[in-house]
């Protein structure tokens, strides 16, 4: 695994860069040897670096790149459990697991995760409403703790508290390097997807509230830009997987196909402020005119679920100062705030480009689970003067509505704000404690946020 | 840390006194409250500034700090990190002295150079091993237009802070490979105690509108800032003015 790199690591924003020796660990014992030789900063695990903030980096200490941690054991058809490394990406599980009829059921907007991270940050896709969040389908895991011992962890079994503090712990309880997850079986790799262009907020939340449970998956984009009555127009999608009858002939020859292209990378050039009122509007309204509203549409897996994998590396598109998501959930009667958020935002004068509300499920057992029942809204804004304040705003309206942060997003708040939304910090801190009592994992957003 | 839109969470202001630095760190405060810690010699000036300071929500801890006393800066600045990291380390520490004084007082002289080059000097070279462990952190050193090109009327403090100015300067780019963005501050003349009866040059400014060129070049990341920022383009043909024309100019 070597003595480790210097490097400087950010996160997706590629905002506060901060410098690490970064490990390449490629088996459970290295895990543990690295875990033994970290220095007075600790170590944290690091997956592929999609979270948006600072919660896979540890400025002055070690950081574990678990990429090379990256083999997938088994795929049991008949169960549908697969036996993975935690740095196997959901890109790479996919290619491997669908070709048997097997589908990941949690999906975040891009497969470039590690199973590490989306244990860590228990990740939601669109389909939350229905099956949950990602740590609901962990059969179990193996872990390496502070004081290197190996623990293979349940969810109901004797260390489940462990294990549901792994789950969305942010990497702060141990190095998870693999773990057994439970998929579902499906007949073909397409969706069925009915797209409807609503022009306004209201209706658009509404639509959500009335159907929602007709449909597999569920998620809206709107548009932050246009104000007046068409405030918060948007698209609603919403899709169920397409069975064999569904689809064409000739898609019917290879119904498991999963083809993704990646079409291009967006090169390292971008000025700062490329991403302003006049481009976010053009931006706003060629994503809202390219979906009118069709019903049982068969679209295959990029189009539906990961539109933006098609351009490797477009956060560069923010230019060099970066950018930061926004998201939030707040409760299901407090729709309300979603409006309010909208309004603080465009009287701001900024632009978010990329807005995505959902209607959360059920939330699991894990203490520092982001999901809860209610509405959750994503912005996506690039980092300029008057973003702070304006987040700082809407921290309160939030708060006070009994909403949180999503930290895998999170990379400017207070750790008075992740008290708040969290009331369940101290219990969480308290089982983190008890396995690392001298607070061996770290980092950045650990400390920034006074996680530990 | 330092978050993504670049608020901090700790502050350690070297000169615990200076205007401009306290000026800074109440930006700072004004949107999120911050651990500070002022390092400077006991007085009631230092406790005023810690009130004040306590505030606006901060919580303040004060550490003796002289300048003249070089083999105390260790421990100073070990004090300094006890608590947790610091994310913003302001060098703000100095003296202007009597010119007149300075250039035919060889003691006088010689405090001068201590303080504003030498002890700037030792502090830097703590600061810049500590931020290196941490892998992150803004180090901020106050510099002075008056180093750019030394002028009959303040020609020792000049020299102090060319000498400053330069050590920072290199120490920018020696930091830069481990995560440390090192700011060097050049304000023109500044409305102080310390300016207190002189007669103002043009483009003079205020602490506070110091305190917003050094919180915007922390924010973004800047290397060097003059304030009020036109000084840049003054200085630098201010530079190239052959000697007998500078000799009469009113700055
Ligand atoms: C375009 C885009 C769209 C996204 N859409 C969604 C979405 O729809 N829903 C959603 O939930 N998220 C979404 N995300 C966020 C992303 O899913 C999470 O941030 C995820 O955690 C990233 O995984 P990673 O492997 O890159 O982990 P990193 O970002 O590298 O790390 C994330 C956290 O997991 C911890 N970690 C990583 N590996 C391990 C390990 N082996 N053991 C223990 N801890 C570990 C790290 O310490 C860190 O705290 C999106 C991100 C992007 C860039």
């Amino acid at each position: 695994m070597g003595t480790g790199e210097q490097r400087a690591l950010h996160g997706w924003g590629r905002t506060a860069p901060t410098i690490a020796t970064v490990v390449t660990p490629r088996t459970p014992e290295e895990v543990a040897a690295a875990i033994a030789a970290a220095g007075p900063r600790g170590i944290i695990a690091r997956g592929l670096g999609r979270s948006y903030g600072d919660p896979a980096q540890n400025a002055g200490g070690t950081v574990l790149d678990m990429t090379g941690l990256g083999t997938v054991h088994s795929i049991d058809v008949d169960s549908g459990i697969v036996d993975v490394d935690a740095g196997v990406s959901l890109d790479t599980l996919m290619r491997r697991a669908l070709p048997f009829g097997l589908w990941i059921p949690v999906l975040p907007g891009t497969r470039q995760v590690t199973i590490g991270g989306a244990i860590g940050a228990d990740i939601h896709g669109k389909a939350h409403h229905v099956v949950g969040s990602f740590g609901n389908h962990v059969v179990s895991m193996t872990i390496v703790l502070a004081d290197g011992s190996i623990h293979e962890l349940t969810p109901d079994g004797p260390e489940s508290e462990l294990f549901w503090a792994t789950v969305g712990g942010m990497g702060l309880t141990g190095v998870v390097v693999r773990a057994r997850l439970k998929l579902h079986p499906v007949e073909t790799a397409y969706f069925k997807v009915d797209t409807e262009q609503i022009d306004n907020l209201d209706d658009l939340m509404r639509r959500q509230t009335e159907d929602d449970d007709r449909y597999a998956e569920s998620v809206s984009w709107f548009d932050a830009v246009t104000t007046g009555e068409h405030f918060g127009r948007g698209l609603l999608t919403r899709a169920n997987h397409a069975t064999l009858e569904d689809l064409s002939p000739k898609q019917r020859k290879d119904p498991l196909k999963f083809d993704a292209p990646q079409l291009l990378t967006v090169p390292d050039v971008f000025p700062p402020g490329m991403l302003n009122r006049w481009t976010g509007r053009l931006f706003s309204e060629l994503w809202y005119r390219k979906s009118p509203t069709t019903l049982g549409a068969i679209q295959n897996i990029t189009q539906f679920l990961h539109p933006l994998d098609i351009a490797g590396e477009w956060n560069r598109g923010y230019g060099p100062h970066g950018f930061l998501q926004y998201q939030f959930v707040v409760p299901k009667d407090r729709g309300d705030v979603i409006r309010t958020v909208l309004s603080l935002v465009t009287e701001a004068g900024q632009v978010s480009a990329l807005n995505v509300l959902k209607q959360f499920g059920e939330g699991n057992r894990a203490p520092l689970s982001f999901p809860k029942p209610g509405w959750t809204l994503c912005l996506d804004i690039p980092i300029g003067p008057g973003l702070g304040e304006l987040c700082d705003e809407l921290d309160r309206v939030v708060l006070d509505a009994g909403g949180r942060h999503y930290l895998a997003k999170e990379s400017r708040t207070t750790p008075e704000a992740i008290r708040r939304g969290y009331p369940r910090l101290d219990e969480w801190r308290k089982v983190r404690a008890a396995v690392d009592p001298q607070g061996v994992f770290a980092s950045d957003m650990a400390r920034r946020l006074e996680l530990i | 840390m330092i978050d993504a839109v670049g608020n901090p969470q700790s502050i350690l202001l070297l000169g615990g006194t200076s205007e401009i630095g306290l000026a800074t760190v109440e930006a700072f405060a004004g949107d999120r409250p911050l651990r500070v810690v002022l390092a400077g010699r006991p007085s009631s000036r230092l406790d005023d500034a810690k009130t004040r300071l306590e505030g606006k929500g901060c919580a303040v801890e004060l550490v003796d700090f002289d300048a003249q006393a070089f083999d105390t800066h260790a421990a100073v600045v070990g004090k300094a990190f006890a608590g947790g990291d610091v994310d913003v380390a302001i060098v703000a520490f100095g003296l202007l002295g009597d010119n007149e004084e300075a250039w035919t007082d060889a003691a006088k002289a010689v405090e001068l150079a201590q303080v504003n080059y030498t002890a700037a000097v030792s502090v830097g070279v703590l600061l810049g091993t500590r931020l290196t462990a941490q892998g992150h952190g803004s180090l901020v050193a106050l510099s002075s237009v008056a180093g750019e090109r030394a002028r009959r009327s303040n020609f020792v403090y000049g020299s102090t802070k060319a000498g400053l100015d330069a050590f920072y300067t290199g120490l920018t780019e020696a930091l830069r490979p481990s995560g440390v963005t090192v700011t060097v501050v050049r304000p023109g003349f500044v409305h102080t105690r310390m300016t207190e009866g002189l007669t103002p040059a043009p483009l003079s400014t205020t602490p506070e509108a110091v305190a917003e060129v050094i919180v915007h070049a922390v924010r973004t990341r800047t290397e060097l800032v003059w304030a009020p920022a036109p000084l840049r383009f003054v200085m630098s043909a201010l530079r190239h003015v052959p000697r007998p024309i500078f000799r009469r100019l009113p700055v």
